[in-house]
Order: structure tokens, then C-alpha cells, then sequence
């Protein structure tokens, strides 16, 4: 365990600062590093994306390696967060040189030990391959994947140790909490503050941050608490994860200057189970803090008490929601209550309660070093700063980007992602998850901020943009989000339990070749009625996916019911499965497995053929013929 | 072989009794002490959910409603391996759907069922935020990415003949 001596000032924080800045600072890329004196940063990534190709045992190998060769005044061996390239992990990056070491396997550790940390000589074999000149990119600068980006709230995922609170001291880690606790400055100029910067929810719905807070500290309470939304329950979504696995203090800060602020004793971080990882850092995080003397009492010398603790979820959808979510928290069934009154009003246990996300904690800090204005000139004119996109599908380099708000679509597909996989043509990108909806190809040049949006009928939500080429077939994706809706619905309110419901039968039957026309009306008529009447935001946003399809894609609809055709040849309702003359050697397998006897013909005589009226399609006979002569069409 | 059951069950109990020792001070602690009791018992039989409510002096209804609410709860014995199907978007694009085909298939059980031999239990889980990897699954602790259904067979082996050495050698 880290040995820590407790800080009761700023100027204790700043000699911790100070001590380890010296140690780390030839991982920054401005640093002046002589090189003669440099020793070696090995960093390793340990997020879920590399920690599950075995990242952890390439860092025991690089220690124990080290250690045998003698080595450990050259070379540090540090695990860090998400680089957000986890396309390519596990991913190791050596500074000073900035060298980006990709897909490294255990056998590459001497490799790496003998050329680069004793011979300062790249291994060219693990360097990034640029998929768009095909040129090897030596440093992490190069990368079009990352040069094109904003790291604000990523700022310190890839370069700090997240298990050591000393590391985020020393790039200013609670130096903006210190500052405040020092000088004594009112709760309401940090507000005003945080107003002015024109931060906004980063959890979905995009509510002014500045406002909430400043709600919740004009209620009166005998108690009041902070919570922390990181139950990242949007599939596709995993910034909130990677900030947690990759800089757990930068939220640590925030919430404590949320409760000074709002006049709160007791913060709760809710996070899912399904995050191991970020669970065990956000522990190690708060015991680091508590020990060192940033939670607790008195922090920094002060009379401001604060404490944090860990509520962790069991898995259910709807605790995204803020109301199902203090119900959670207070051990109950996550189900959502109407609003008003907000929890800045009535929350945890009856108090003010304020909620935020964890993307938009982890702006807090900077914003209030930085100042404002700093952070208000980023972005476009009604979303400031920056948002951390998910990037998933069907594109090269799929991972986690942070761009300015009102960055275009087409940048962070083509610049950023590299492009589609397989250079197909890129048909639609989802945005928002079970709450968003689909952008058609057209809308690529589309600047993406709150508003721009909204304005087409999709929602920022957390972040997740699951890019789609032709081989995916809309209908089914508005019914694969039905399905989540419908799966995830608490059952407390009818319009969204029994609607999603209604809706997931309608699709189910377009998409299985049954569809009418007037489908498409009920389904929208029933959309518009869900969103109008469900009790919360899972029910109110879960007709999206369906409408903005309906919207951009309606020929795909038509195609489905009038043409009993599904272009992307995805709904398995809508396919045939066929033989191909010119391959089938009429061996007879196919007729002998079928299960309902679908297929006719006679030994060693061609043709044999598939009865559609009877066939169901298992595709059984696909996987058994001898040449691969029958298939879906 | 009776007694020896009692005699697990017996210790279980008596773990079970210190986890509502350590939380039932505090509040809101419910679902903690149904996620450590889970831990112990493996799931939650109505047993266990009716001793917590006696000891914590709640509704039994209350408790049961808890545990039916969350999907990480379980009122059924689980096998000694939960294979997790990943079908967050980013996995179902890439194809999970067919990985979960090949499980069931493999295992010959549908999702939520669990093998005869009590060695696998299957499940279908929303996104675990690995969608650089997808399509993803997950055995117990361990992540497994970038899959075709053709890997399936040997990585299950894996775990099918893990189980068989430690039998022997014990």
C-alpha cells in the first residue's frame, strides 16, 4: 500500500505536486527532457479493453523483467487508464520517446526490453500502421486518431497512474479544491463560475450544470448529499467507465467541491456492477483520498467535512434515471417517481440531493483552474466544451475520442475512425443509444452539439455513436432497441411497459415478412403516445430509435411490407435460403438433416430444392452441405 | 454425505449472519447484503431472503421485491462458469447474435438455463463497455473480444477441461 503523509494546507499539496511532477514530467509532450539524464516510462494500459487481452500480465513481465536485468533506475513500469484506442490494445506507450506500441503480446516484452529501453532503438513491428497512407507513426503525436482530438475530461486517462493520488496531484489535481477551501471563496461564485462556463449534463438530457447546482444549494436541509451518476447503462457507451478506470480523482475533486457548494456532508458514486475495474480504482481512489486527508474532516485545514462511498448497482437499466437511481441507492427497487419535485428538492432520503454524471464531474475541476471563459470559448454557441463520443460499429478505429462540441460527424468518422471497415459505404450512425436515433449518410457534414441534435429529432445522450454500413438493416435495429426498452422496463408505468411492448410486436412482424402498410401509422401514432405519457425518460426517449428510422429510412420500411425484402439482408423472416445449381453435387445431406423435411431431390441427381413454404430457415443445411452451395439470399 | 450439506449450510449462515451484522446499522444497505449473500450462497434461494427480512425486520415481500428487480440476482442455483453474451449495440452489429447461436449450440441450453452438470450458466448482459473488442463474452472474471463463432468450441473446452483436471486431482 502507497504510504502517504496527510495534507492539512495548500502548500503540503503543492510539495507533493512539486516532488512528483519532477518524477513524471517526461511523459508530457512539452517537456524539456535532456535526454542523457532521461530514464524510461513504461506505460502500460490496464482499462477493460487491454486488461482483457492480457495487459496485466505484460506489466508483471515488464517488472519482472526489469528487475532481473537489473534495470529499475532506467526504467519505470506504470499502469494507466484507457488511451481510447482500444481497437489496437493492449496498448504500451514509452516515454520520453512518445513511442505508441500497439497489440503488444507477452512475447514482445524482451523484444521491447532489448531494442528499445537498451539499444533506444524502436520496435517497428508494434508501431501503428496509419490505415488511411499505411505509414508507420512512431509517436502518439502522429496518430490521426488522436491528433485530431480535445482532452478535457480524458485529459489524465493514459497518462496518470490511476492507483496513485500523488500521480493527479501532480498535473493540479486538487489544487482547484484547495484554492477554494483556502481562500475562503462563496459557494455562489463557484456556481456562478460554473455558470458562466455553459457546462451542460453530459449524462444525456444536457441541463445547465451551473443551474443545478445552484437549485439544489437554495433548498434548505438538515442534510444534503452528492451523487454521482456512473451507472453508464447505454449499450455502445463507455466513456464514463474509462473516466473512472483512468482518473478517478478528477471526479473524487469535483464531488467534494459540489458538496461545499451545495452545503453537503455525504456524497454516493453509483456505479455498475458490470464494472469491475473502474469499481476497484474508485476504491483505491477514495481510500487514497481519506488517507491522505481530502475526505473526512477538516480537509486542508479547514471546517468543511466531506465523505464519499460507493453504491454499486444490480443491474438494471432504469437507475440511469435520477429518481429510479435514489432508489437504488437507498436499497430499494429502482423504480422512478414523477417529477416535480426534482431531487435538488426532494431527494435521497427525502434531502436536496444533486446528481450529476461522471463525464460532466470530470470537467469541474479544469473548468475552475482554467477559469470560464477559457472554457465557454470552446465549442458552438448554446454547447460548450468538449463531449467524449464512444466509437463502435462497423468502423477501423473504433474506441474513445473527446472532440470540441460542434465537431462534423464526417471528421469523427473519416479523420478520427479512419473510415469504415472493409471500405464499405457507411449507411447510417446511431447516436444516443436506446434514447437516440439514427443520422442518415446524408447528415455527415452535420456540426453535432445539443442543439443540432435535438433539432432532427435525436438526443446527444451519454455518447455512444455505433457507426452502420449497408449490411445493416434499420428495422432491425429500431427493433433491437425495442427489445432493450421492453427488456429494461421497470413495469411501473403502462404507456412505456405495455407500449414498448405493442411496439416491439408491430416490428417484429414487419421484420418477419407479415407487415400492412398501416403499420407504419400505428407505429407512429404509438410512439408519439409513449413519448407523450410514460413517467420517466426511459419511456419517454425509448420511441426514438424507431421514429427517427421511420424518418430517414422509411423505403427500408416499405421494402419490408410491400416487397417482402429486406435490402440488408439482415431479418430472417424476409430471406430465403436457396441452392446454387452450379455447386450442388446432389449428395442428399442437406435432405436427410433437414428437420421438417424441407428439401427435395434425388441422390446423384440434381437439382435438389428448398420447399420456402415449409422451410424455418435454421439454416441448418447451410452449415452441413459439403460445398458450400446453399445459402441466404 | 447429508450431514456434510448441513454442515456447509450451517457455515453459510454464520457468514450470512456477520454480513447483516457489518451493514444493518447503516442505511440503505439492502442490496449490499443481498450482493455479499449472493457471494456466499452463490444465489439467493427463498431461504436466504427470508432470514435477511426476519433479521432486518423488513417485509419478506420487500426483499423478494429487491431481488426480482435486479438482474444480477438470482433465485436459481448458477453453474460453477456464467458465460455472458454481450448484445450492447456495438456487439450486435458485429455479430454477437451469432456467438450466442454457437454457445447455445454448443451447450445445448437457451439463455438464462444452466447444464446439466451445474458447469455453465448462460446469459444474455447488456453492453460491459468493451465495444472496441466486440463482439464481446465474458466467462466468470475473464473478457474475451474480437470472436467468430468458430472460436467458441475451444474456449469453452478450456473451462470443460479445467474442471475435469481439478476433479481428478482432488
Amino acid at each position: 500500500m502507497l504510504s502517504l503523509t496527510p495534507v492539512r494546507s495548500i502548500e503540503d499539496l503543492r510539495k507533493i505536486k512539486e516532488e512528483t511532477y519532477t518524477g513524471i514530467k517526461l511523459r508530457l509532450k512539452d517537456s524539456a527532457v535532456e535526454r542523457e539524464i532521461a530514464k524510461y516510462h513504461i506505460l502500460v494500459c490496464t482499462g477493460t479493453g487491454c486488461a482483457s487481452s492480457k495487459s496485466k500480465l505484460i506489466h508483471q513481465k515488464l517488472e519482472d523483467e526489469i528487475r532481473k536485468r537489473k534495470l529499475e533506475d532506467k526504467v519505470k513500469v506504470i499502469k494507466t487508464g484507457c488511451f481510447g484506442f482500444c481497437k489496437l490494445g493492449p496498448i504500451i506507450v514509452i516515454h520520453p520517446d512518445r513511442t505508441f506500441y500497439t497489440k503488444v503480446e507477452l512475447e514482445d516484452v524482451d523484444e521491447i526490453l532489448d531494442q528499445h529501453i537498451e539499444n533506444g532503438q524502436i520496435v517497428e513491428k508494434l508501431l501503428y500502421k496509419s490505415v488511411k497512407t499505411g505509414e508507420l507513426q512512431k509517436t502518439i503525436d502522429e496518430i490521426d486518431f488522436f491528433n485530431h482530438q480535445m482532452r478535457i475530461a480524458l485529459r489524465n486517462c493514459g497518462v496518470i497512474n490511476p492507483e496513485d493520488i500523488r500521480e493527479y496531484i501532480a498535473l493540479d489535481g486538487y489544487m482547484a479544491l484547495a484554492d477554494i477551501l483556502t481562500k475562503k471563496i462563496p459557494a455562489q461564485e463557484i456556481i456562478e463560475e460554473i455558470k458562466q462556463s455553459g457546462l451542460r449534463g453530459r449524462g444525456g438530457a444536457g441541463f445547465p450544470t451551473g443551474l443545478k447546482w445552484e437549485y439544489t444549494a437554495s433548498y434548505e436541509g438538515d442534510e444534503k448529499f452528492v451523487l454521482c451518476n456512473a451507472d453508464e447503462g447505454d449499450p455502445g457507451a463507455f466513456m464514463d467507465r474509462s473516466i473512472l478506470e483512468g482518473d478517478p480523482h478528477s471526479i473524487l475533486e469535483a464531488m467534494i467541491i459540489a458538496g461545499y457548494c451545495i452545503g453537503a456532508k455525504q456524497g454516493y458514486v453509483y456505479i455498475r456492477a458490470e464494472y469491475p475495474i473502474a469499481v476497484e480504482r474508485l476504491e483505491i481512489a477514495i481510500d487514497q483520498a481519506r488517507r491522505i486527508g481530502l475526505l473526512g474532516s477538516n480537509i486542508l485545514g479547514s471546517s468543511f467535512d466531506f465523505d464519499l462511498d460507493i453504491r454499486i448497482g444490480a443491474g438494471a437499466f432504469v437507475c440511469g434515471e435520477e429518481t429510479a437511481l435514489i432508489q437504488s441507492v437507498m436499497g430499494f427497487r429502482g423504480e422512478p417517481r414523477p417529477r416535480p419535485p426534482y431531487p435538488a428538492e426532494v431527494g435521497l432520503w427525502e434531502k436536496p440531493t444533486l446528481n450529476n454524471n461522471v463525464e460532466t464531474y470530470a470537467n469541474i475541476p479544469v473548468i475552475l483552474r482554467k477559469g470560464a471563459r477559457w472554457f465557454a470559448g470552446i465549442g458552438t454557441k448554446d454547447s460548450k466544451g468538449t463531449k467524449v463520443f464512444a466509437l463502435a460499429g462497423q468502423i477501423k478505429n473504433t474506441g474513445l475520442i473527446e472532440v470540441p462540441m460542434g465537431t462534423t460527424v464526417r471528421t469523427i468518422i473519416y479523420d478520427i475512425g479512419g473510415g469504415i471497415s472493409n471500405d464499405k459505404n457507411v449507411k447510417a450512425v446511431q447516436c444516443g443509444g436506446p434514447s437516440g436515433g439514427c443520422l442518415p449518410a446524408e447528415m455527415l457534414d452535420k456540426e453535432i452539439d445539443f442543439k443540432s441534435l435535438t433539432d432532427i429529432g435525436l438526443i446527444m445522450g451519454s455518447g455512444g455513436m455505433i457507426v452502420m454500413d449497408e449490411t445493416d438493416c434499420m428495422v432491425d435495429i429500431a427493433r433491437f432497441y425495442l427489445e432493450f426498452a421492453q427488456d429494461e422496463s421497470c413495469g411501473k408505468c403502462v404507456p412505456c411497459s405495455i407500449g414498448t411492448k405493442r411496439l416491439l410486436e408491430i416490428l417484429e412482424k414487419i421484420s418477419s415478412g407479415q407487415g400492412e402498410m398501416e403499420d407504419l401509422e400505428r407505429l407512429e401514432n404509438l410512439c408519439y403516445e409513449i413519448k407523450d405519457s410514460s413517467l420517466c425518460g426511459l419511456g419517454q426517449t425509448a420511441p426514438n430509435p424507431v421514429l427517427s428510422t421511420l424518418k430517414f429510412f422509411r423505403d427500408e420500411y416499405i421494402a419490408h411490407i410491400k416487397d417482402k425484402y429486406c435490402p440488408a439482408g439482415v431479418c430472417n423472416g424476409l430471406l430465403k435460403v436457396v441452392i446454387s445449381d452450379d455447386k450442388c453435387i446432389a449428395c442428399g445431406i442437406c435432405a436427410r438433416i433437414c428437420p421438417v423435411n424441407a428439401i427435395t431431390g434425388e441422390h446423384k441427381k440434381p437439382p435438389f430444392r428448398i420447399h420456402q413454404d415449409v422451410c424455418i430457415k435454421c439454416g441448418a443445411c447451410i452449415a452441413r452441405c459439403p460445398v458450400n452451395a446453399i445459402y441466404k439470399h | 454425505m447429508e450431514v456434510d450439506i448441513e454442515k456447509y449450510e450451517a457455515e453459510n449462515f454464520r457468514k450470512l449472519d456477520k454480513i447483516i451484522a457489518q451493514y444493518k446499522e447503516q442505511r440503505g444497505m439492502l442490496i449490499r447484503i443481498l450482493q455479499k449473500s449472493q457471494e456466499v450462497f452463490g444465489y439467493l434461494p427463498l431461504k436466504v431472503q427470508a432470514y435477511i427480512a426476519e433479521k432486518l425486520d423488513i417485509p419478506i415481500s420487500t426483499v423478494n421485491g429487491v431481488v426480482s428487480f435486479y438482474s444480477l440476482f438470482s433465485q436459481e442455483p448458477q453453474g460453477k462458469y456464467t458465460v455472458s453474451v454481450c448484445l450492447g449495440t456495438a456487439c450486435y452489429v458485429k455479430g454477437a447474435q451469432e456467438i450466442l447461436e454457437a454457445i447455445k449450440k454448443e451447450l445445448q441450453i437457451d439463455v438464462g438455463e444452466t447444464t446439466m452438470d451445474n458447469l455453465f450458466t448462460l446469459k444474455a448482459t447488456r453492453c460491459i463497455g468493451a465495444c472496441g473488442l466486440a463482439p464481446v463474452i465474458t466467462i466468470n472474471d475473464d473478457i474475451y473480444g474480437r470472436l467468430t463463432p468458430a472460436d467458441i468450441p475451444s474456449i469453452l473446452y478450456k473451462y470443460t477441461s479445467a474442471d475435469k483436471k481439478a476433479r481428478v486431482t482432488h
